[in-house]
């Protein structure tokens, strides 16, 4: 496999770390309380550490100079390779939590696989991020029982929640032409294996949650090709801003 | 970014190391956190590999500088590299350390099992650093660092932070 879909392959692991990354952020100062402000702002910081952690690699494969930083705040639109369920915006606390939550069960899964890869790097950063995804994933995952079997207002946002976001999930489980090229030479994961796992493990959270699982079967993708939704430009410009207008400029 | 796989310290450089201490728990030496993975001189300078205990955590830079600076007062010019693997865990707490946190006022972490039920709120086991009393009750799963979460004595009532157990 060469450098060039290697690095391909990164981003499309580590642009996703990077943009939910920065959706948490955004919350810094406004989550509904003390502590979810403060859980969420952590995670946000455990998904930039793992962020930095990739990039480093990419960067150190691209061996031309380019720093993490230019991997993160230097690329166009269409260079981003995440998926569109992260770029989703923070409608309000049920919208996020359901989004981290059909987030972290596959980030969990997939750090589960990716600790077996053959390349060293990507299976250390995979095991060191897999003990702070596991918090995610039960942080989420309460806080979606709590609110889905909680008040009929908080119960009805949490479903409509679902209800919006369901149609990002099927994405998660795209092969693009460097996942299949990451498998073939045993450093990525097979995602499509992990898709039954996933809707498990989702729908018996819902079901405890009281929630009721979508019966769509439209889904919408094209994050994955750099193809994203209105959000992501508006998203970008507040995370390339510093960058761009100051360009080179370093803390 | 690299990968190494077993701790080597050289007990020469032992006593500059344990100058520098995680900037947000004061009391705590990075070798007592057990962030050092390896120590050694080559050609007269100290090369140190530590680890983060957290991907995010903001300490490691800091740490690394304070490295540079606690070797350049020994004139001795250190250079500090970051390992991920094997990853921390909260096992690499030295006793002396867990000590440390005690007195500081954080709740020093459970056993793997134990503190997911303390996190699950399913027992009492997390013991107040300041009054000993068990009957205590987490307040968040996450607390004022990505390490910690923050719980509440409902004996004294005084707020601590307990560091999670991270294996």
């Amino acid at each position: 496999m060469k450098n060039e879909n290697i690095i391909q392959y990164i981003y499309g692991i580590a642009d996703n770390a990077l943009i939910l990354g920065q959706r948490l952020s955004e919350l810094c100062g406004h989550g509904p309380s003390l502590e979810t402000d403060i859980a969420l702002t952590n995670m946000a910081l455990d998904l930039l550490g793992q962020t930095r952690s990739y990039y480093q690699y990419a960067a150190q494969l691209m061996a031309d100079g380019k720093t993490e930083d230019d991997i993160a705040f230097l690329r166009i639109e269409r260079e981003y390779k995440n998926v569109l369920l992260v770029e989703q915006p923070n409608k309000h606390f049920g919208y996020v939590i359901t989004r981290q939550f059909f987030y972290d069960v596959f980030h969990l899964l997939l750090l589960q696989e990716l600790q077996n890869s053959k390349d060293e790097i990507l299976s250390a950063v995979a095991k060191k991020a897999i003990k702070e995804v596991s918090y995610h994933q039960r942080f989420s995952s309460d806080w979606v029982k709590r609110l889905g079997d909680g008040t009929k207002e908080s119960h009805q946002k949490v479903q409509d929640a679902v209800d919006d976001l369901w149609k990002f999930t099927d994405e998660l489980f795209h092969m693009t032409q460097d996942d299949m090229l990451a498998v073939e030479s045993e450093i990525g994961v097979d995602i499509s294996l992990l898709k039954e796992k996933y809707y498990q493990r989702i729908n018996k959270v819902l079901e405890e949650a009281t929630l009721t699982t979508p019966e769509t079967k439209w889904f919408q993708k094209g994050g994955k090709q750099g193809i994203h939704s209105e959000h992501m430009g508006y998203l970008l410009s507040d995370l390339q801003y510093m960058q761009r207008t100051y360009p080179n400029m370093e803390w | 970014m690299t990968i190494e796989f077993e701790q080597h310290i050289d007990p020469r450089l032992i006593p500059v190391l344990e100058k520098v201490h995680d900037p947000e728990i004061p009391v705590l030496s990075i070798m007592d956190m057990g962030v050092v993975r390896s120590a050694k001189i080559v050609d007269t300078i100290a090369q140190i590999q530590i680890t983060p205990t957290y991907s995010g955590c903001p300490a490691m830079d800091v740490i690394g500088e304070d490295i540079i600076t606690a070797f350049a007062k020994e004139n001795i010019t250190a250079k500090v590299s970051l390992v991920l693997s094997p990853a921390w865990t909260t096992d690499w707490i030295t006793p002396r350390g867990r000590a440390a946190l005690e007195k500081y006022g954080i709740a020093a972490p459970l056993d793997e099992q134990a503190d997911k039920e303390a996190l699950l709120g399913n027992k009492k086991i997390v013991k107040c650093p300041q009054c000993n009393s068990t009957n205590t009750k987490m307040v968040s799963q996450f607390g004022s660092t990505a390490c910690k979460a923050l719980f509440q004595c409902e004996d004294c009532l005084e707020p601590f932070d307990y560091f999670k157990c991270l294996k």
